[in-house]
This record gives structure tokens, C-alpha cells and sequence, in this order.
């Protein structure tokens, strides 16, 4: 069973949201309103984790009064605000960023993109053949993980998680400016080189695919990765007494990869390179 | 923080520039040798991260020094600020100036921005590199604009060492660039500040009065053409009384976004929150302006002054200077005219003896546009990457260091010395109800007296081009520069007043005035807008970062064709410019598509 924590009562503001009046906690985002009055707006950069970055632009919404549209991620709703949804701006901006993004980086891996792209009629294509991207061979210099860059959206979430947000090993930041902006260790030296301490925060967090198991990555290029055949199952980490949550997922009774319930209040999601990583032993049947 | 660094080490070299901005290090925590306290005992910790404002800096005298950063030189500034190296080297890698490459000692930037690629910047960028082949020691790079648009074509050359030598060179020939390049000591020097302002020493100039009339370099002669009155009345009024000479003066912001000053200061004034700090933004990058450059170079002391009096009434004790790295020279007087103020007590812990303390840093910018947007500038000070925060919150509540903040152009913060001194009745009277006050505005392309101008609001953009001499064949007029919009030849009496442009569907931003006559080829000048904006994306927020580089794509494509080849193109064009102006994070997303909407609306570039 998870524990909430309760936190201090807050007040309830009213505000409009698409023509309806809606009343959200204080300190909610438009987008923590959205959720709760059932209604979807896509997000990727956000995560729930982490403080909103807004940097992938695809949850905006119009505000009555804001010259801009506004990201439902990371702007709170304030009493008396007129929110909506859906309207032809709001979906026109969506659709341009899905086109954007698709267009640059291979969402092949990232979750609900093709249904987004299907319902924004998003057309990445029509940017013809030449529209640059990445095209870089995934990065593989370590038995744990897998860089690929191709499916990198830059939402900095693993920057934020590998940093102040919870690790505190400020491994990776975003390097170089505009289109050329890469993630990158210092010096963009091999990960080995780096001040990385394998702890797997930073692919926990990646909404794309671009962090991944090497476990996953290798199975992804056999052809023999099948998410439907794979089981799931929540236990505590054996390690040390801090009794992290780790949630295995296995594939033909070998587990694949370990992954940690976000909603544990102690972890959120976190491990440390023994919990997401040292799984080996339980599988050695020698 | 757990900090990890590599085996990487410093030159002595590069141990010496970090060296003399921090001092020598003390303990091996921070790069020295071992000494038995430091088996006890643990440094850095918070002491040292409150120093990360020191990075760009740091970045700064290491690039001057050795001419780039070596992983050694990074790891060291890293050490001894506590800033881990993943950051130094994703701030490092975010401006234009800096290298993490080894590249020769000289750098010569060749500006190919709009005025310059007019005048002649691809000829002259090709002379300059047959000249100074590989092997020559010389780094030709293509640089953004200069910021010396009056002079066109521009260059500026860095020549790295102890201490880094510069020279400009305007207007330019192969030679003279070559020049400035191997020998920046014995290149010519530049003329003065006044010769960019046609109307230097004319009756009735209030913003430009002083310039080309005093010494630059000469505190006694500031205060004998009327300096310091104004900060005197500003001691007499109070911080309130200043506060209230400004809301009432009607000044709005003269950076671009017209933002009404005296709400701007009572903001920040009124916040319980404390420090409060005064930032002035003198990061003028925006194509084709160079005024601030003028104002700084020419009368240093009126922004010394105008920034005293702006922190006075918003209760700020710390001044950051905000400098863009390409105006060496307006680095030099300012840093000459800071250093005189304070020792003559017009700076420092009790200005004019009124038991009020201000003090004023100079930051160097190392070549980023972003950075002239007000919360990138934060980030940019603070030694993170120039990336604009979102907001709100706003930097009067939150801004520098999360501090309440006032930050101010160089313009806008001038105008508060006559405000002060005329009072803001006289003040108002001038321009028009709505825009009041006199306006600088940037002069440039294709007329016979470039330079900057002051004007009452509410002359007429015929009129302007009249006193600067625009040639026959006139085209077309970049307003606002390229965050801006184009008019045509047949409208030049649009009133240069912020609601008479806006009235014609255009805007006034930061008043640039460029001009081009019918022997400039529209569609390589709407590439190179388009260009500019792709390179100066920070790349945070996705409609900017791709949207950028597809309306680039879509201009190349275009840029022989016209009528229905284009039209598919234009229409993605316009779709991907209207996202980025709705769902950019800031300004420079969000005005990126303007100009180049404007020449085919207005100019019916591609017809």
C-alpha cells in the first residue's frame, strides 16, 4: 500500500475551464485541472516526478487575456481564469509541434505520440525529405545503458533528475545552442568518463526511449522485445534497508529491465545502480 | 553535491587566468596542493556555490588568455566555483565567443548581418579568407551583427593573451581587417562615438546632447555639461517622489517591448522581498541597433548616473551592468567611467554623501541575442545557460538570484536624467500623448548619413530617412530590426510613435530604421533573418528550436522562385510562424517569423 502525504489543506479556486466552471485546489496547473475533469490534453515533457520544464510546447492552451497561448503543464490556475482546450489555435499549435518534433526525432518509442499525431492530423512528412535531423548512431559505451540521440527530444528531464530535482550528481546537462543543443555529459566525453553514477534516474524519467536498458535496447534490435508478453511485478529491493519499490518486468521468466513505482513517497521513482541495475544474480541458475 | 572531475589539468597558463580573477586557491579542495587542514576538513559547500555568478567570468578570462577552454582549464574553473563540470561545459558550449576546440589565438569576426551583408560583407568575408589561409593563426568566423551598422561592413578582431587585445574595424577593406587581425595593437583607431550621430552638438538634443560635446573619459567634464544633477534631484525627491517623475513622465520602455517604466520600478519598489537588484540591459544585439553602443561609448557617465537613480528608487544597493562581449571599447569607458564614480563617492557605500550605498558590476556577454532577453539575462549573470525562464513569475517579484529586480535598456534608463532635471510635466509635453519623450532611432542601409538620430515621438518615418539622406530607389524599410517588420517605400508617413506603428501593422521596437534601395536582393536578406534566428535559438522550447530551422529550410528552397512554385512553401511557412508566435516560450520565438511575414505580405516578396 503507498502512503499520501496529506500536506497542508488548501483552499479551492473556481475558474472556467472550456466553458464549464471548475474549481482546483490552489497551487494546481492548469494541466492538474485538466487531468481531474477527465480531459486530455498531451504532454510530453511533463513529468510527473519532476517540475514542469514546459519545453516541448505541446500542452498548450488558450488563456482568455494572454497574448500567447500558455503551457497547461506549468501554469497555475488562478480564480476567475477562462480556460480552453481545444480550440483551432490551440489545436493548431499542437499539430505544428508533433510535426516539428516528428519530423526531427524518431518517436518510434515515445508512448501516445501516434495516436496524437492521428488526431492532430499531424503530417511530419511535409517538410519534404531534406528536413534535417539527427541521424547519429545510438551511443553505446557501457553494459547498462544506451544513448540514442535520435530520439531525443530535449526535455531536459533526465537533466533535471540527474541534478538538483533528486540525484545530485549533475552528470549531464544540455550542451551547445538552438538545433545543434545536444544532451551531454562534460566535455561530451563517453559516459564512462563522466561523473555518472548508473543510478538509471535519468531513464526512468526519458519519455521517448532515447535512455534505455541496454537489456531492452539489444532485445529492440534482435527483434525480440514484445511489451505485450511481459509481466510486471512490484517487490522491494533486497539490497540495503531503505526498502525501495522495484517493479520488475519480465519477458519469458527472464526480467528485462527494472523500473520503481512513482508514487512511492520515499523514492519516486528513484533507485540506485544496485536496484535498477544488479539484477543479474537472481537470474543466475548455476 | 557530490562533485566528480576528471584527470584532466590546467596549463600554468590557464591556472593563472582563473588565478587572477579568484585569487590563488587555498586548499587542495579547490586545486592547490595538499596541506594537513585539508585531510579535516571538507571546503566549498555553500561559500562556494554563492560564487557560481563568477562562471562566465571565468569563462571569460580563461577564452581571453589562451583564446579557448580546454577540458584542464574547465575542470579547474569548476573546482574552485564547486560548479560541476556537466554545467560549465553546457554554458561554455552556449556562447558564440567561447571555444571548446583549440583554434588559433586571433579570432576575427566578420559581421554578415543586414547592413553589413548589404554593403558588402560576402566580398569582403572571401578576401579575408583567400588572404588569411589555413596556418595563418587567424580564426575567420561569421559573425552576427556588430552592432556598427553606421560604418558597415564591420569587423572585430579578438587576439587572445595577457591581456586580450582587441580592434575594430569600420567600414573595412580586406586590408584594414587583415590588419586589425595580425597586429590589433597598431590597427588605426576607431573614430569617435560622435561620428555615428549626424546631429552631434545640434541645439535640443536631450538624449544625445552630450555626446561628441564632452570627454568621455572625463568625470569634471560630465558634471560641468550637467552631470549629476539629476541623481541630486533624485536625493531631493526621494525614492517615491522618482518613482512618481516617471509613472508621470509617461517613459515606456525603449528596449523593444515598450513596457511603461514607472509601473515597472513601483513593482519592484514595493516588494517586501529583499536585496532588490538593478540589472541594465546593455546586451544590444538586435540587428541593426547600435544606439546603446553610442550612448555608452560617447557619455558613459549619463548610464553611471541614470543607473544610480533607478536603483535609489527601486531600493536596489547592487547594479549589474549587462554588457553584450562584441563593444570592447564601450567595456573600456564604462569600466573607466564606474571606476572614477567610485572613487569620487559617486558610487560606493555613500553616494553624494547621502548615506545611500550602490555599486555597479560589469557582466560581459559572450555572444548570445537570447541573452538581451530580460530573464535569460538572469540566467546568463547567475552562470547558468541563457536560457529565458517562463514566466510568471515576473522578474519584479523573482529575478536576479530570485531576487525582486528592475531591469532597464540603456535608453530607456538615459531618458530618466531629463525627466529628473525638466521635471515630467516638460517631459510629457514632448512627443505624443501616448509615446512621450525623445526616441533614438538606429539609421542604417541604404541612405547617406547613417547613424543614430533623436526625434520627438510622433515624426514621421519620411521625415527621418529625409534628415539621413535615403537614396533613390528606395525599396523597402526594416522597422524594429529583424525581430521587426518591413514597410514599403509608399508608406513613410507612418508616425514613429509606438501606437502609430502598431496603427499600421507594424512596430516600432527597438528603432531600428534600415533602408533598402532596389539594388538589394530581398530574398538572400529574408535568408539571412531567417538564419539569424535559427543560430540564436536556445533550442529550449520546440516550435522555436525546429520551427527556426524549418522556415529556413522553406527559404531555401524558395529563394529563386516566386508566384505558385512558392506557394506551398509559404503556406508552411506562415503555419509553422504562426505556432512559434503563439507557442514559443519567449520573444524570440515568438517574433522570429515577423519580418519575414511582413516582406511577403507587404513587400509581396515571392510574387
Amino acid at each position: 500500500m503507498t502512503v499520501t502525504p496529506l500536506g497542508i489543506p488548501r483552499r479551492l479556486l473556481e475558474f472556467t475551464l472550456d466553458g464549464e466552471p471548475v474549481r482546483a485546489p490552489e497551487g494546481s496547473t492548469i494541466l492538474d485541472a485538466c487531468r481531474a475533469a477527465g480531459k486530455d490534453v498531451p504532454t510530453l515533457c511533463e513529468g510527473d516526478t519532476l517540475r514542469p520544464k514546459n519545453a516541448c510546447r505541446v500542452c498548450v492552451v488558450e488563456v482568455e487575456g494572454a497574448r500567447t497561448l500558455v503551457p497547461a503543464c506549468s501554469r497555475k490556475a488562478e480564480a476567475g481564469m477562462e480556460v480552453r482546450t481545444d480550440t483551432e489555435r490551440a489545436r493548431h499549435s499542437r499539430k505544428i509541434v508533433l510535426e516539428l518534433l516528428a519530423s526531427s526525432v524518431d518517436l518510434s518509442t515515445t508512448p501516445k505520440v501516434a495516436a496524437w499525431l492521428k488526431e492532430y492530423e499531424a503530417k511530419p512528412d511535409r517538410f519534404g525529405p531534406d528536413a534535417a535531423r539527427l541521424n547519429e548512431e545510438p551511443k553505446v559505451d557501457n553494459d547498462l545503458y544506451v544513448r540514442d540521440y535520435d530520439k531525443c527530444i530535449l526535455c531536459y528531464k533526465c537533466v533535471d533528475a540527474c541534478g538538483d530535482q533528486w540525484q545530485n550528481t549533475f552528470a549531464i546537462s544540455v550542451a551547445g545552442r538552438g538545433f545543434d543543443a545536444r544532451i551531454a555529459v562534460e566535455h561530451d566525453a563517453p559516459l564512462t568518463d563522466s561523473a555518472c553514477v548508473y543510478c538509471g534516474n535519468c531513464i526512468e524519467v526519458c519519455p521517448t526511449g532515447a535512455l534505455s536498458f541496454k537489456s531492452e535496447f539489444d532485445m529492440r534490435a534482435a527483434g525480440t522485445w514484445e511489451e505485450s508478453r511481459q509481466t510486471e511485478t512490484t517487490t522491494v529491493c533486497a539490497y540495503c534497508g531503505v526498502g525501495c519499490n522495484l517493479t520488475l518486468h519480465v519477458q519469458d521468466n527472464e526480467i528485462v529491465k527494472v523500473t520503481s513505482p512513482h508514487d512511492n513517497p520515499v523514492t519516486h521513482g528513484n533507485l540506485c545502480i544496485k536496484g535498477r541495475f544488479g539484477y543479474q544474480h537472481v537470474q543466475n541458475r548455476d | 553535491m557530490d562533485l566528480h572531475f576528471g584527470d584532466s589539468k590546467p596549463t600554468d597558463e590557464e591556472r593563472a587566468a582563473v588565478d587572477a580573477l579568484l585569487g590563488p586557491p587555498e586548499s587542495s579542495w579547490e586545486g592547490a596542493d595538499r596541506s594537513d587542514a585539508d585531510l579535516r576538513w571538507a571546503r566549498g559547500g555553500r561559500e562556494a556555490r554563492d560564487r557560481r555568478d563568477l562562471l562566465l567570468p571565468g569563462l571569460h578570462a580563461i577564452n581571453d588568455r589562451i583564446g579557448w577552454i580546454s577540458d584542464g582549464a574547465l575542470d579547474y574553473l569548476c573546482r574552485r566555483l564547486t560548479v560541476p563540470p556537466a554545467e560549465a561545459y553546457g554554458v561554455a558550449t552556449f556562447y558564440a565567443m567561447f571555444s571548446v576546440k583549440p583554434r588559433p589565438a586571433t579570432v576575427l569576426q566578420v559581421c554578415t548581418d543586414l547592413a553589413c551583408a548589404a554593403a558588402g560583407a560576402p566580398e569582403l568575408c572571401a578576401g579575408i579568407e583567400a588572404r588569411l589561409g589555413l596556418g595563418s593563426g587567424v580564426t575567420v568566423e561569421r559573425s552576427p551583427c556588430l552592432g556598427l551598422c553606421e560604418r558597415a561592413p564591420a569587423v572585430l578582431a579578438v587576439k587572445a593573451g595577457d591581456p586580450v587585445r582587441t580592434a575594430v574595424s569600420a567600414p573595412a577593406t580586406v586590408e584594414r581587417a587583415v590588419l586589425a587581425a595580425s597586429a590589433p595593437d597598431s590597427a588605426p583607431e576607431e573614430p569617435p562615438a560622435a561620428l555615428a550621430v549626424p546631429q552631434a552638438g545640434q541645439d535640443g538634443l536631450m538624449l544625445l546632447q552630450r555626446v561628441g560635446v564632452v570627454d568621455p573619459a572625463s568625470l569634471d567634464d560630465y558634471r560641468a555639461h550637467g552631470g549629476y544633477t539629476a541623481l541630486r534631484r533624485a536625493f531631493e525627491l526621494g525614492p517615491a517622489g522618482v518613482i512618481r517623475e516617471v509613472t508621470d513622465s509617461g517613459l515606456v520602455g525603449r528596449g523593444g517591448a515598450a513596457f511603461p517604466t514607472g509601473r515597472k520600478w513601483q513593482a519592484t519598489a514595493s516588494q517586501p522581498d529583499r536585496p532588490h537588484y538593478l540589472v541594465c540591459n546593455a546586451d544590444e544585439s538586435e540587428p541593426g541597433t547600435f544606439k546603446d553602443r553610442v550612448l555608452m561609448e560617447g557619455d558613459p557617465y549619463a548610464l553611471v548616473e541614470a543607473m544610480t537613480i533607478a536603483a535609489y528608487a527601486t531600493g536596489a544597493h547592487r547594479g549589474y551592468l549587462y554588457l553584450r562581449g562584441e563593444y570592447p571599447r564601450a567595456l573600456r569607458r564604462l569600466e573607466h567611467a564606474i571606476a572614477q564614480a567610485r572613487a569620487r563617492g559617486l558610487l560606493g557605500d555613500d553616494v553624494l554623501g547621502q548615506g545611500y550605498a550602490f555599486d555597479i558590476e560589469i557582466r560581459r556577454g559572450a555572444g548570445a541575442y537570447i541573452c538581451g532577453e530580460e530573464t535569460a539575462l538572469f540566467n546568463s549573470i547567475e552562470g547558468y545557460r541563457g536560457e529565458p525562464r517562463s514566466k510568471p513569475p515576473f522578474p519584479v517579484e523573482k529575478g536576479l538570484f530570485g531576487k525582486p529586480t528592475v531591469e532597464n535598456n540603456v535608453e530607456t534608463l538615459v531618458n530618466v536624467l531629463p525627466i529628473l532635471t525638466m521635471g515630467a510635466p516638460a517631459y510629457a509635453a514632448i512627443g505624443t500623448q501616448r509615446s512621450t519623450g525623445p526616441k533614438l532611432f538606429c539609421v542604417s542601409g541604404s541612405v547617406e548619413r547613417p547613424g543614430v538620430y533623436e526625434l520627438p515621438f510622433g515624426a514621421t518615418l519620411g521625415e527621418l530617412l529625409t534628415l539621413a539622406g535615403a537614396s533613390e530607389g528606395l525599396r523597402a524599410v526594416l522597422l524594429g530590426g529583424a525581430a521587426g517588420g518591413f514597410v514599403r517605400a509608399d508608406e513613410l508617413d507612418i508616425p514613429l510613435t509606438f501606437e502609430g506603428t502598431r496603427e499600421a501593422g507594424t512596430t516600432l521596437g527597438s528603432g531600428v530604421v534600415m533602408a533598402f534601395d532596389d539594388s538589394v536582393p530581398l530574398p538572400r536578406l529574408l535568408l539571412r533573418i531567417a538564419e539569424f534566428f535559427r543560430d540564436e535559438s536556445c533550442g529550449q522550447c520546440v516550435p522555436c528550436r525546429v520551427g527556426t530551422v524549418r522556415q529556413e529550410e522553406a527559404l531555401h528552397r524558395i529563394v529563386e522562385r516566386a508566384g505558385a512554385d512558392a506557394a506551398g512553401d509559404i503556406t508552411l511557412l506562415r503555419e509553422v510562424g504562426r505556432a512559434m508566435r503563439d507557442a514559443s516560450i519567449c520573444g524570440l520565438g515568438q517574433t522570429a517569423w515577423n519580418a519575414v511575414e511582413s516582406a511577403i505580405d507587404r513587400l509581396g516578396a515571392y510574387e
